[in-house]
């Protein structure tokens, strides 16, 4: 009855929630073109990867240990943050801690691709999320919701972004004070802008407005009154709670 | 408990930050294998993934300075009447950088 099957493919594309079991293919081509997808955004990655790599000398860490945590960790505001506790000696329990709370976002985006990484062997499940990054993880999850295959946009897009964050790192290490003041440029904002993009690309109704404003609300009251860097945790919690209690009409 | 950073020191500091991070990026993947994915599921996960990125931007939009609320506005308004990010991210980037020329 292909009425029906094209009624409910156009409902699949419609949906939000829905999870559609073939999106999840990763081969050599859709990874390419996934890393090829990412390049523009990067151009930008490469200049928060070089004010890093700048700041990074400014505590006296020396080059290689530099782009080896660049490699590593691949966690820009975390880095930015180890840095500030940076010294002769580091306290490594604090250190620790606050990485966590600073990446505990990658927790939730893994919980938010489970649906579509299920799919995968366990091996290329953990593979594809060592490159988990805000940028290809908004973008690919943008993709999965549409109804579009996106598993080659979010592992091709890590590696793009990967690459380009050490490529960054390298050359804040040599050429980093050309750029005398990155903020004067507006370039502290680049992910703030791309998020909120993002944001803003995704589906819009009264439902959504509703589950932000008490993400955006709950989140600041964290931001406020809670300790240091949960207020991402709780705010998203809180949407998620009230996306699971009014739920969408189930179709 | 602190460690030295000269040597080799650096380098364990190091891989305990990796160590960490990879704990928060194999986490959320591994807690979820054991969760059934229940419409409820479903419908927690995709309030959720928004949720994070307006619960991110919320504190950068109320505590930044003008040049940043000024920059969040432009894309914000770019993307709906554009709807195409690129534009709407470097429009953002660009009003930011103009007005704290001024």
């Amino acid at each position: 009855m292909p009425s029906i099957d094209c009624e409910n493919e156009l409902k699949g594309r419609r949906l939000l929630s829905d999870f559609d079991a073939n999106l999840h293919e990763l081969n050599y081509k859709n990874i390419w073109a996934g890393f090829k997808q990412l390049v523009p955004i990067s151009l930008f990655v490469v200049v928060f990867g070089l004010a890093f790599g700048l700041a990074a000398t400014q505590v006296g860490l020396d080059n290689p240990s530099i782009i080896v945590m660049s490699a590593l960790v691949f966690a820009g505001a975390s880095q930015f943050a180890a840095l500030e506790l940076w010294g002769t000696q580091v306290a490594i329990i604090p250190l620790a801690i606050t990485i966590f709370a600073i990446n505990a976002r990658h927790l939730l985006m893994g919980a938010t691709l489970y649906p579509w990484l299920r799919h995968l062997p366990p091996a290329k499940r953990y593979g594809v999320m060592l490159f988990v990054s805000d940028a290809n993880w908004a973008m690919s999850m943008q993709a999965f919701s549409r109804g579009e295959p996106a598993m080659g946009l979010l592992f091709g897009g890590g590696l793009t972004l990967w690459t380009f964050w050490i490529l960054g790192t390298w050359l804040g290490l040599y050429f980093g004070s050309a750029i005398q003041d990155p903020v004067s440029l507006g370039l502290d904002m680049v992910m703030g802008c791309f998020l909120l993009a993002m944001v803003f690309g995704g589906q819009k109704n009264l439902r959504i407005l509703v589950i932000w404003v008490v993400a955006a609300f709950s989140s600041l009251m964290a931001y406020w009154y809670l300790p240091a860097n949960s207020h991402v945790v709780v705010g998203a919690l809180a949407g998620g709670i009230l996306g699971a209690l009014w739920m969408e009409k189930q179709q | 408990m602190t460690v030295e950073t000269t040597g080799f020191g650096a380098l364990i500091i190091i891989l305990v930050m990796a160590a960490v991070t990879l704990v928060t990026r194999w986490g959320g993947v591994y807690v979820m294998s054991f969760v059934p994915i229940s419409y409820r599921i479903r419908q927690f996960i995709s309030a959720m993934s928004g949720s994070v990125l307006v619960a991110l931007l919320t504190p950068l939009a109320i505590n930044g300075d003008n040049g940043a609320r000024l920059a969040l506005l432009t894309t914000a308004i770019s993307m709906l009447i554009l709807k195409k990010p690129l534009p709407a991210i470097a429009l953002g980037i660009l009003a930011a950088a103009l007005y704290r020329q001024i």
